[in-house]
């Protein structure tokens, strides 16, 4: 891959990225956020957040469908952080729109409220993660200890769904897609490693 | 004698708005479905659209009005536009902006709605009867969804209690069933969530006969858009917004409780009395505090009031009762 169809493929990954941004910051200046403008930020931010962490699990399946395939791996952490970034907005648009600062308030609907907890805990995942998504990071704890902390983006991206199932409605079936595409992904996962192990285990046999 | 008749034409003659333009939609849905496919169906549906412009979402029909002592005052009004576009209306699809673009599909003319159970004598009224029943009133009421977002509405209607008096319900009836229009090749769209339709909601008889509650006709001075609950519906105003039933069929007069849907969908989260309580929360989030619909993100924010603000007249209903269990 030549160096400037990767600057362009990077220049195409940050404008869709910021899409969703730039489409609620448009809608707050023209006074254009819907009915219920609180309930539209909020939801714009969790799903560009699922979408985004969705899209940078699936690089590494993609990748091992074929050699040739194996730039993709340079938008991993950059989607990665994006992903970060919306869920920080989203956060962000609890604590100020729902829970309006107050720290009693959150504590309590932390500790009662599941699909809360479920939220803050794939926050807070996600949080190590972007610490050390710098290639510093990846030298200071070396290559395996790093993969294996970035497991937890897994982790992650299933509270994150669990998350989006505990807010609708019961018999509201919006989360399915995106929830058969992760599932998709994780069993993916499982299927490549095993791949992987019985080859392993073959060449020392 | 004929002295003081009228000339012309006589009103029981009189197409009614409403029936005018379901007729032009008939004809345009006739048009679209009987041409082939292609450009040649896309050219007569755009004849159609001429013919009868946007039916859909505003019958537009102005309804006689009278003021009533029950209206809620000193409240900023929502926008027809966010009334009419933010719905709950999950026959015509679970998005708030879906049944604005899928109620036009709801026949609403002819309409009956049939009475039933323990009543004297069951017997079907037409809508058009029921416009007639008593004087239509404005009333504005406050609007509050258990998703914890609000509105303020000036529907039109008059008391349930009027149109009660007139079903001749037995001494045995104490609780009223509300069923709503259900017709899956009409709205496909109820398939998207695992309700089990028609929707239907219901009320203690002493709820029923509060005058607050409203057998409403309209909004904003005209007949019902469709996505609001066209023709008829009830309003509740104490209560959580599902338990004001749009588009109704039926009235049921019964000895027991009747099942409602949201609380078949999930009894922790949606009691059968479902009155608006910042006491108490739904499970998964605080009835505290609301978002008022239309406002700026910052400015969305207000206290919820026990009752929705409506206690002086309903809480009576309620003495001795533990409103934490029977949420």
């Amino acid at each position: 891959m030549k160096r400037s169809t990767i600057i362009a493929f990077k220049t195409l990954v940050w404008l869709v990225c910021l899409w969703p941004l730039g489409r609620l910051l448009w809608g707050a200046v023209t006074n254009n956020l819907g009915a219920d403008p609180t309930a539209t930020i909020t939801f714009a931010t969790g799903l560009a957040t699922l979408r985004i962490l969705t899209i940078s699990l699936a690089i590494t399946p993609v990748r091992r469908l074929s050699p040739r395939l194996n730039w993709l791996i340079q938008f991993r952490r950059l989607l990665g952080l994006f992903a970060f970034f919306y869920a920080s907005l989203h956060l962000l648009t609890y604590i100020a729109l729902y829970a309006g600062f107050d720290v009693n308030a959150m504590a309590a609907d932390i500790a009662k409220r599941r699909y809360i907890t479920a939220g803050v805990a794939a926050w807070l995942l996600l949080l190590p993660l972007a610490a050390t998504s710098t290639s510093w990071s990846i030298r200071k704890l070396g290559g395996a200890r790093w993969r294996n902390l970035h497991k937890l983006v897994y982790a992650a991206a299933v509270c994150g769904v669990i998350h989006y199932w505990w807010q609708v409605k019961p018999g509201v079936r919006t989360p399915l897609t995106i929830t058969i595409v992760l599932a998709v992904l994780l069993i993916a996962r499982l299927v490549f490693g095993w791949m992987r192990q019985r080859k392993e285990h073959a060449c020392t046999a | 004698m004929l002295i003081g008749k009228p000339p012309g034409i006589p009103s029981s003659e009189i197409t009614p708005q409403d029936q005018y333009l379901n007729r032009r939609r008939f004809m345009r849905s006739a048009l679209s479905t009987s041409v082939a496919a292609g450009a040649a169906a896309l050219g007569v549906n755009r004849i159609a659209e001429v013919l009868s412009p946007s039916v859909s979402v505003l019958a537009g029909t102005k309804l006689e009005t009278v003021p009533s002592p029950l209206t809620t005052t000193g409240e900023q009004l929502t926008s027809l536009e966010d009334i009419t576009h933010y719905n709950n209306f999950y026959e015509f699809g679970v998005d708030k902006d879906q049944p604005a673009k899928n109620a036009g599909l709801l026949p609403i003319r002819p309409w009956m709605v049939r009475v039933e159970g323990k009543v004297k004598q069951p017997r079907t009224f037409d809508i058009d009867d029921l416009l007639k029943l008593r004087p239509l009133e404005d009333r504005v009421y406050r609007h509050r969804c258990v998703e914890a977002w609000s509105m303020v509405i000036p529907w039109v209607g008059y008391s349930l209690s009027e149109f009660i008096h007139q079903c001749d319900p037995l001494p045995s009836a104490k609780y009223v069933q509300f069923l709503s229009y259900y017709d899956k090749r009409v709205e496909k769209w109820s398939s998207e969530s695992s309700i089990f339709w028609p929707y239907s909601e219901g009320l203690r008889m002493d709820e029923a006969m509060n005058p607050l509650t409203l057998l409403t006709f309209g909004l904003y001075g005209e007949v019902l858009p469709n996505q609001d609950g066209a023709p008829v519906r009830i309003v509740v105003p104490w209560k959580y917004g599902f338990k004001s039933a749009k588009s109704i069929v039926a009235v049921r007069f019964l000895d027991k409780q009747p099942p409602t849907t949201w609380n078949d969908q999930g009894p922790n989260e949606y009691g059968f009395y479902s009155n608006v309580n910042p006491n108490v929360d739904h499970p998964r989030w605080s009835q505290r505090t609301e978002r008022r619909i239309g406002q700026p993100f910052y400015a969305q924010r207000r206290t919820t009031l026990l009752f929705n603000g409506y206690g002086d007249q309903v809480a009576l209903l309620y003495n001795g009762m533990d409103l934490r269990r029977n949420f």
